[in-house]
C-alpha cells in the first residue's frame, strides 16, 4: 500500500506493464508533488509513452496502483483520466483541419456546453495563461505552436490537476518553446503539476524541479536537473558516455557540387505548402543543414530533391549538370543517394525482408544483371555489409523491415546509402525517433562521408544536430529558405529569430 | 461488439492452409446447397471432385476435359497475378480473351483456305495482339486520365461480347453454314488448327504453353528485378515511386501481359476445343481465372494447382448437371462459394477477432 501524503498528488507504485515479448514498465514508482514540474526523461522505447498511457487510462497496467490525492486511482479510459484531475496533451495534435479552434474546444469536450460560457472560460484562460488565440481562425491556417496552444487550452478547460506534455517541443521553433516555459511555469505558480515528457536535456535544465530517468523500462533514479549537467543527465539516461561528432574539417571544401534554385512552386495538396525563394548551394566535403519546424516545406522540397515530383521553374544543378528533368533512378545513377524522412513506407517496405528493401534503391545497378535478373549473392553480401557497419539489431538478411524498430531501421536506412559511396547525400530527418547512441553514430558517419569528400545536405528538425555537424545551416520557414549562414558563427538567439520566420536584420 | 486488430506475427503455414479450408468449407456449404436441391450431397461432392479423375465410365472422357478447361484458367489467371500483386485491377480478361479469339480467328479466315505453315504461329502472335489491345484501352484511360481500370475493363466485357455477336452474325459468319451464325470451324482448316499433340490425352500446344508459364512467371516473380518492382508497387507505391520507376510503366506492362495472355488463351481455345466463333463462345474462363488466382495466392505454382481444382469443378460440375440434375447455375453458386471462403479466410490470416466487454 502507498499511503497517503500531503506534499505528493499524485503517486503510481510498483507498476508493470508488458506486452508480447518486450516488458515495457517494469516495477515503476513515481511521486509528482503539488505544483512540480516533473520530468519524465528517457530515450525511445524506454517506456515513458506506455507509462503515461496508463496514467491517462489508455492502457491498463498488468501490476501496481496509483494513488491521486489522497483517492485510489485507475482509470479504465481517458474520460476517467479527465474527470479525475489528469489532462494530457500529445505529441501529435487531435485536431479538424477544417474547423475553427473553437469547434475544435468543443468537440473535444467530454460534457454537453454552454458556447458562451467556453467561449468566456477559454478567453479568460488565454489571459492568464499567455495563450493568446483567436477563436474563429481555422486550425489548418495555424502554426504548430498555435495548435498545441489549442490542445493545452482544450485540456486546461476540464481544470486538470496533473497536466501530462508528451514531447511538447519537437514541434516548436526555440521562440514557441519560451512562450510554451512561460506558460507551463505559469500553470505550475497557479498549483497545476505538470508531467513534463521529454529526451532533450537543455530544456529539462531550463524547465523542471525534478527528473525521474527511464531506462529500459525501469526508473534509474530521480535527479535533479538544476544541479547537473545535460550531458551528465544525458549520460545516464542513455547508460554510458556520449561522444559528439565534430563537424567535417572546412578546408577540404572547394568545388561546388550541388545548386538549387526556385523561385515559387505551388504546393499540390490543400495543405502543402508553397515553396517560394528556394536558394542553395552545396560543396564537397560540407554538411548543409536545414533546420525548421515539421511542416514548413520540409516534405515539399525534398520531393523536389528526390525527383518523386518535376516541376518546371526548379533549376537543379549536380557538377554543372542540369539534373532539374531527371527522375530518381537517374539522379541516383550521378552518384546522389537520398534518405527520405520516412522510413516505413517510403524509404522502406516494412512487409519486405532487408534484403529486398537493399534493392529499392540500386543506384549503380549492382544487383542485377544486365538482363535484369537480380544478383543474390551480391545482394546478400551488401545487405549483411550494411547490418554489420552499422550495427543494426535483426535477425538476419531475411528479416522483415518492419520487424525492425525505429532506430534499428533508421541505421539501415541510412547504411544503405552511405555504403553505396554516393558524392551527395541528402536525408531527411535521419535521428528522428532514434536513440541517443544510435542518433550518435549516424552522425558520425554522416561527418565520415563528408570527410571523404561527398557533400551532404541535412534536413533536421533537431538545431542542435544542426549546429553539431553542419557547416552551415538555413531555415525553412512558411515555405521560405533563409540564406545559409555559417554555423560556427552562429548565435542561437539569431537562429530562433530566423525560424520564426523574421529575416536576419530583424533579428538584430 | 467485437474488433479487428491486424496480426503482428504470421505463420507461413496459414497461407498454405486458407485454400485447403476453404476447399472443405466449400464442400461443406456446397453440400448443404446440393442437400436442399434434392440431391445426395455426399454423391455429387464425390462427383465433382472425385469422378473426372477416378471414375471408371467418366475419367477417360474427364481428364482430358480437365487439361483442356485448366489450360485457358492457369494461362490468364498467371497474368491477371501481376497486375493483382502490384494492385492493378484487370477484371476484364474475358473480354480479352474474346478479342484474342477473334483477332486470331479473322486472321486464319481471311487468309482461307491457305496451306501455309505461318498461319498458325502468326494466328498466335494475333491472339496475344487482340488481347493486349483490348487491355491497352483501360491501361491509357488511366495513365492519362487517372480513369479506374477496374470499371473500363470490366465494361469492355461486355463491348467485347457485343463485337463477338457481331463477328459470328456478321463478318466470319461461316458461307458455307447455310446462314448459321458461326464461323467456319478451324479444325477442319489444317493450318489454323490447334490440334492435340497426343492423341486422346487433351494436351494442345496451349496446355503446353500454360506449363512453360508457370516456369516462367516463377522465375519472374522470384528471380527477375520486374517481379520485384511489382511487389514493391504492390506493397509501397510510395517506395516504388522513390525507387525512380514511373507508376504508369507499372499499369501499362501489367495490363500488356494479362491481356495478352488472355488472347492467346482464347486464340488457343478458338483454335482447339472450341474450333470456332460463335455467339456464346466465351463460358466465363476469363472471369474464373480471379478465382483462380486468388486462390492460388498469386503464387505461379499456386495458380498451377487452383486451374486444376478448377477446371476440376468444371467437369465434375457437368457430370452432376446431366447425372443428377443439378442446375448449371449451383456449379456457380459453388465456385462462387469457393473464392468467398477463400477472401473472409484471408481476413482471419491478417487480422484477429478481438471481443470487446463493453
Amino acid at each position: 500500500m502507498i499511503t497517503a501524503s500531503d506534499k505528493f498528488l499524485f503517486q503510481c507504485k510498483a507498476i508493470s506493464k508488458s506486452f508480447p515479448g518486450v516488458k515495457a514498465n517494469e516495477d515503476i514508482s513515481l511521486s509528482v508533488e503539488k505544483s512540480q514540474i516533473h520530468a519524465l526523461l528517457g530515450e525511445n522505447g524506454a517506456g515513458k509513452s506506455t507509462l503515461v498511457k496508463i496514467f491517462y487510462g489508455l492502457l491498463q497496467p498488468d501490476k501496481g496502483e496509483m494513488l491521486l490525492e489522497d483517492f485510489q486511482y485507475q482509470p479504465k479510459n481517458p474520460k476517467n483520466a479527465r474527470s479525475s484531475g489528469i489532462g494530457m496533451v500529445f505529441q501529435h495534435f487531435s485536431l479538424f483541419e477544417p474547423l475553427t479552434v473553437l469547434e475544435n474546444v468543443l468537440l473535444g469536450l467530454d460534457l454537453q456546453v454552454n458556447k458562451t460560457e467556453v467561449e468566456q472560460n477559454v478567453s479568460k484562460l488565454s489571459e492568464v495563461y499567455g495563450l493568446e488565440i483567436k477563436l474563429s481562425s481555422f486550425i489548418g491556417d495555424l502554426s504548430a505552436g498555435e495548435r498545441q496552444r489549442v490542445e493545452i487550452i482544450r485540456a486546461l478547460l476540464q481544470e486538470p490537476k496533473l497536466l501530462i506534455m508528451d514531447e511538447p517541443t519537437s514541434v516548436l521553433t526555440p521562440f514557441e518553446a519560451e512562450n510554451l516555459f512561460s506558460t507551463l511555469r505559469k500553470l505550475s505558480d497557479n498549483g497545476t503539476s505538470i508531467l513534463y515528457i521529454s529526451h532533450k536535456l537543455q530544456e529539462i535544465a531550463e524547465l523542471c524541479d525534478t527528473a525521474t530517468v527511464l531506462r529500459k523500462g525501469e526508473v534509474i533514479g530521480e535527479y535533479d536537473p538544476k544541479l547537473m549537467s545535460p550531458k551528465e543527465l544525458g549520460e545516464i539516461m542513455v547508460g554510458q558516455p556520449l561522444t559528439t561528432p565534430n563537424r567535417p574539417e572546412t578546408e577540404k571544401r572547394k568545388e561546388k557540387l550541388f545548386s538549387f534554385s526556385a523561385e515559387k512552386v505551388e504546393s499540390e495538396t490543400q495543405f502543402g505548402v508553397t515553396l517560394k525563394n528556394i536558394d542553395f548551394e552545396v560543396s564537397t566535403s560540407e554538411i548543409l543543414g536545414i533546420g525548421g519546424v515539421a511542416g514548413n516545406g520540409q516534405d515539399e522540397l525534398m520531393q523536389l530533391l528526390i525527383g518523386e515530383r518535376i516541376q518546371n521553374g526548379v533549376f537543379i544543378h549536380f557538377k554543372n549538370n542540369d539534373i532539374s528533368q531527371l527522375n530518381p533512378r537517374k539522379r541516383r545513377g550521378l552518384g546522389i543517394a537520398f534518405g527520405p524522412e520516412e522510413r516505413l513506407g517510403h524509404a522502406a517496405v516494412s512487409q519486405l525482408s532487408l534484403l529486398e528493401n537493399s534493392l529499392v534503391t540500386d543506384p549503380k545497378n549492382k544487383f542485377t544483371d544486365y538482363s535484369g535478373f537480380i544478383k543474390f549473392e551480391t545482394l546478400h553480401d551488401y545487405t549483411k555489409g550494411v547490418i554489420e557497419k552499422f550495427n543494426v539489431k535483426t535477425t538476419g538478411v531475411k528479416a522483415v523491415a518492419g520487424s525492425l524498430s525505429g532506430g534499428n531501421l533508421q541505421k539501415f536506412v541510412v547504411g544503405r546509402e552511405i555504403e553505396q559511396r554516393p558524392i551527395l547525400f541528402i536525408v531527411n530527418q535521419p535521428t528522428w525517433g532514434v536513440d541517443a547512441l544510435s542518433a550518435t553514430n549516424i552522425r558520425e558517419s554522416l561527418v565520415a562521408l563528408a570527410n571523404k569528400g561527398a557533400g551532404i545536405i541535412l534536413i533536421s528538425q533537431d538545431l542542435d544536430e544542426l549546429l553539431e555537424i553542419s557547416n552551415k545551416v538555413a531555415f525553412l520557414s512558411e515555405g521560405t529558405l533563409s540564406k545559409p549562414i555559417d554555423t560556427e558563427e552562429a548565435v542561437i538567439s539569431e537562429i530562433g529569430a530566423i525560424m520564426g520566420g523574421l529575416t536576419e536584420k530583424e533579428a538584430i | 461488439m467485437f474488433k479487428l486488430e491486424p496480426r503482428v506475427e504470421f505463420s507461413p503455414m496459414i497461407s498454405f492452409l486458407g485454400p485447403l479450408f476453404s476447399i472443405a468449407l466449400t464442400m461443406i456449404f456446397g453440400g448443404i446447397l446440393f442437400f436442399f436441391l434434392g440431391v445426395d450431397p455426399v454423391a455429387a461432392i464425390k462427383m465433382i471432385f472425385w469422378d473426372p479423375l477416378m471414375s471408371e465410365t467418366f475419367a477417360e472422357y474427364s481428364r482430358p476435359q480437365i487439361l483442356i478447361k485448366a489450360a485457358p484458367l492457369i494461362l490468364i489467371a498467371l497474368g491477371l497475378s501481376l497486375g493483382f500483386k502490384a494492385n492493378i485491377w484487370n477484371i476484364g480478361a474475358e473480354g480479352q480473351y474474346i478479342m484474342g479469339a477473334i483477332f486470331g480467328a479473322t486472321f486464319a479466315l481471311s487468309l482461307y483456305p491457305s496451306e501455309s505453315v505461318f498461319i498458325f504461329p502468326a494466328m498466335i502472335i494475333a491472339g496475344i495482339i487482340g488481347g493486349s489491345i483490348w487491355a491497352m484501352i483501360p491501361a491509357m484511360l488511366k495513365v492519362k486520365f487517372k480513369v479506374n481500370e477496374i470499371l473500363v475493363s470490366l465494361m469492355l466485357v461486355y463491348v467485347a461480347e457485343q463485337i463477338l455477336a457481331l463477328a459470328s452474325l456478321g463478318f466470319l459468319r461461316n458461307p458455307d453454314g447455310a446462314g448459321f451464325p458461326g464461323s467456319r470451324n478451324l479444325n477442319d482448316y489444317p493450318s489454323a488448327s490447334n490440334l492435340e499433340l497426343i492423341n486422346g490425352t487433351g494436351i494442345h500446344l496451349g496446355v503446353l504453353i500454360s506449363l512453360l508459364m508457370v516456369i516462367f512467371f516463377y522465375i519472374l516473380l522470384f528471380r527477375h528485378s520486374l517481379g520485384f518492382k511489382i511487389k514493391l508497387i504492390g506493397h509501397s507505391p510510395k517506395a516504388y515511386a522513390f525507387s525512380g520507376d514511373s507508376p504508369n510503366k507499372m499499369v501499362v506492362i501489367c495490363l500488356l501481359v494479362s491481356g495478352g495472355l488472355a488472347g492467346l488463351a482464347g486464340l488457343f481455345e478458338v483454335a482447339g476445343p472450341a474450333g470456332q466463333i460463335t455467339i456464346d463462345f466465351n463460358v466465363g474462363y476469363g472471369f474464373t481465372a480471379i478465382i483462380v488466382a486468388f486462390l492460388g495466392r498469386l503464387n505461379p505454382v499456386g495458380i498451377f494447382l487452383a486451374g486444376i481444382i478448377m477446371a476440376l469443378t468444371y467437369v465434375g460440375g457437368e457430370l452432376t448437371q446431366f447425372m443428377l440434375n443439378l442446375p448449371a447455375a449451383a456449379i456457380q453458386v459453388f465456385q462462387g462459394m469457393l473464392l468467398f471462403f477463400l477472401l473472409s479466410f484471408d481476413l482471419f490470416v491478417n487480422y484477429k477477432l478481438k471481443f470487446l466487454k463493453d
